[in-house]
């Protein structure tokens, strides 16, 4: 075996996959096309944050508290005062047709049992069709009443008792949310599209050129030549390789210059979780093109496993609120791996030392996939 | 255009979608993949977030705060730590999201001075955690701190009247504030695109890429005839595919279904229609398998998915992004859904929405239909 003639193999295998590649406009453009657009969306519109809910208010009691507490709602960065109703069918009405997502009636009396009673009940009306949105803007509007509550009693402890008022114990807390500080979400979505991208990219990329050989009956052409299965193999995946680092690249410069996503570690980590996820990218792409026969069956199945994989990667839902089997499920997941890697190596900066464990799965898991891939693919060849 | 020609091509196309059993099961099994994992697995409701407590007071009232934490459903408390670099390690190993340290003399500033704080801390990089978290910790308090408050004013002789208001709070639509609710219209959605768009987008290229096309052109079928023979299977399965999803979750995962099944269906056949041609297009003007179903994956999985409100509210985005989404038939459809899914909301509410999908379908219909062209090159 002459290592040099091998080496010139490849490289012929390598130059046939990029022109086949890049010669087509729909392929250049899908290249940069959904990095971009993923990116820009992640990066402008893809947020879970919840403000500016849009609530209604009914004003049965129209006393001066009333309309404090409705002050309050409208003052917060929280809540936006969408319509002042007159009457209750409004609301119902309002929330029916999607207007707004909160509404809520102050009966008469409320001034009265805030100022005697045992405490005054405003009555709230959600729309939770988005449960998230909901449960979110329904925290935010107990945290607003408390604060109402607790305005109103030291107003009324300074008409009666202001001699009293500096000693009444009262607990804080202090927040430090640490790593995003500004609690962007861009900062959190950006680091993970990069392994959405490479994963979509690299697998199909891989598992479509292989297929597409045999669908169109090249692959049969390539056998009676004198490369190698592992040259073919090397030669079929290196392109894509390199296409993935080179938009992984991409999307890290756009992610930290026109984002300005903070990258607090090293290179070196993110580098080495990068090339390994790319590497299990590849033998997943690998291991799709040995079970399909044509590239009709090679895009469903790439389906079939992305989908799941995106959503039970942490991605877009935190991990930690999902049920203990499901949680385990994900450490098989590579692309878990790599969004954790590339979080954690953007915003908390932490090193080898606390990361090596994803690392060293995401190797794990490249190798048993390249593995299994290439025993499949002896198979499927002969 | 003759009957006969259609029903041939549409036979041969179901032949072919027939061969291939394995591809035809996973369409099927997909939906149903994607409800089970969204309703056994995804929960966008934040709860069980994993927390540190280091207690550096280590007295009566400090234990009594973090007992706050421990008895509510929002905290799972997973380390008791007992040094500060514990707690850091912990937040930089994303073993916990939140950390609450209780300072020395704790009990002794609140007995003296009557103000006390405690300190959260927080791996915030996913914003949307800490935020919620944040919250509760802050409700928590407040809690803990009004308690604080009565037995004081009960000590001191002040009538111990709390001037509270509470909130008698009843949500509408999706009373249980299950996601699952919020998710089905958006998987209804994605499956319609991936059948719609993705399997469309093959069948011309293919037919290219393996050099039958130019067979086809040497028969009398016309262009027109050859549309409608190559989507009308799909177009069934589609709908097939769709009755399943929907069936599944309101029979398997108790989703409400409060509309009309045949308003469902019927604007399921115009989001079909649309997706369908979008498919078509890219299929007829791409010419391979590869870069047709990667210009359809780009057109109609990724906003379905980003920018149709599914996960991500549309009135949270920015205005220009908000414009943008106006362009995307997925939103129509996806409003349309959760509408007839939670609320029942009457037709004639809807309308705006069905006539843009109504629009969009006659429009790309044209479109696919023109960009066709039966001829060698």
């Amino acid at each position: 075996m002459n290592p040099w003639s091998s080496f010139k193999r490849i490289g012929h295998m390598v130059r046939k996959e990029f022109i086949q590649t890049l010669r087509e406009p729909h392929m250049r453009i899908l290249l940069v096309g959904p990095p971009l657009i993923q990116i820009l969306v992640f990066g402008y519109a893809a947020t879970l944050d919840v403000r500016n809910v849009p609530f209604a208010a009914l004003d049965l009691d129209n006393t001066q508290e009333s309309r404090a507490l409705i002050a309050h709602f409208s003052a917060s960065r929280y809540f936006r005062l969408k319509k002042y109703a007159a009457r209750r069918e409004e609301l119902r009405e309002g929330l029916d047709r999607g207007n707004f997502l909160v509404a809520m009636e102050i009966d008469s009396g409320f001034a009265r049992r805030l100022r005697n009673g045992p405490g005054a009940t405003v009555q709230v009306l959600a729309d939770s069709s988005n449960s998230n949105t909901a449960l979110v803007a329904l925290g935010y509007l107990n945290q607003i009443g408390a604060e109402f509550s607790r305005g109103y009693q030291i107003d009324r402890m300074q008409r009666t008792a202001p001699e009293r008022l500096s000693s009444l114990p009262q607990v804080d807390i202090e927040m430090r949310p640490w790593f995003n500080e500004g609690l962007e979400s861009t900062w959190y979505f950006v680091p993970g599209v990069i392994g959405n991208v490479l994963l979509i990219l690299v697998m199909m990329l891989t598992a479509f050129a292989v297929v597409r050989e045999r669908e169109i009956g090249t692959l049969e052409q390539i056998m009676v030549t004198p490369i190698r299965r592992w040259e073919f193999i090397l030669g079929k995946t290196i392109p894509f390789f390199l296409i993935g680092c080179v938009d992984a690249a991409l999307i890290a410069l756009a992610g930290t210059l026109w984002f300005g996503v903070p990258f607090r570690g090293h290179l070196g980590v993110l580098a080495a979780g990068l090339v390994a996820f790319i590497v299990a990218a590849l033998g997943l792409g690998l291991l799709i093109s040995a079970i399909s026969a044509n590239q009709q069956q090679a895009m469903i199945i790439s389906f079939f496993f992305t989908m799941p994989m995106i959503t039970l990667s942490g991605f877009g839902t935190p991990i930690a609120s999902m049920p203990s089997l499901l949680q385990k499920i994900t450490y098989a997941n590579p692309l878990r791996h790599v969004i954790v890697i590339l979080r954690s190596v953007y915003l908390k900066g932490v090193g080898f030392d606390v990361l090596w464990p994803e690392i060293a799965s995401l190797m794990g898991l490249s190798l048993l996939l390249l593995g299994v891939s290439i025993l499949r693919f002896r198979k499927s060849l002969d | 255009m003759s009957l006969r020609r259609i029903l041939a091509m549409m036979r041969k196309e179901v032949i072919q979608i027939w061969r291939d059993p394995r591809s035809l099961l996973v369409i099927f099994a997909m939906p149903l993949v994607q409800l089970v994992i969204y309703g056994y697995g995804v929960n966008l409701d934040i709860k069980r977030i994993p927390l540190c407590i280091y207690d550096r007071d280590a007295t009566q009232s400090s234990q009594d705060v973090l007992k706050h934490f421990q008895s509510t459903d929002y905290f799972r408390i997973v380390r008791v730590a007992d040094d500060y670099r514990d707690v850091i390690d912990h937040i930089d190993r994303g073993t916990c999201t939140m950390a609450v340290v209780v300072p020395p003399q704790f009990s002794e500033h609140l007995r003296s001075q009557g103000k006390a704080e405690v300190q959260a801390l927080l791996d915030a990089s996913d914003s949307n955690t800490a935020s919620v978290s944040m919250g509760y910790a802050l409700a928590i308090l407040q809690g803990y701190s009004q308690q604080v408050q009565l037995d004081w004013q009960q000590r001191n002789g002040i009538p111990p009247v709390a001037p509270n208001v509470t909130f008698q709070q009843r949500t509408w639509f999706n009373e249980d504030l299950e996601s699952m609710s919020n998710i089905v219209p958006g998987v209804v959605a994605m499956v319609m695109a991936v059948v719609g768009a993705f399997l469309t987008s093959l069948t011309i290229a293919r037919e290219w890429e393996r050099g039958t096309m130019e067979q086809l052109i040497a028969t009398p079928v016309r262009k027109l005839e050859i549309q409608i023979g190559k989507l009308v299977p799909y177009f069934v399965i589609g709908m097939a595919d769709t009755a399943l999803c929907a069936g599944f979750a309101v029979g398997w995962f108790h989703v409400p279904f409060r509309g009309s099944w045949t308003v469902l269906f019927a604007c399921s056949a115009l989001f079909l229609l649309v997706v369908l041609s979008l498919g078509y297009f890219f299929s007829v003007t791409a010419k391979s398998q590869l870069g047709a179903s990667q210009s359809a994956l780009l057109v109609t999985l990724l906003p379905t998915f980003l920018l149709s409100g599914f996960i991500f509210p549309i009135d949270q985005m920015p205005v220009i992004v908000q414009g943008i989404t106006r362009v995307l038939p997925a939103r129509y459809y996806v409003s349309i859904l959760r509408n007839l899914f939670l609320k029942g909301t009457a037709v004639q509410l809807m309308a705006g929405d069905i006539a843009a999908l109504a629009i969009f379908a006659g429009v790309l219909i044209l479109l696919a239909t023109r960009a066709f062209h039966k001829r060698l090159e």
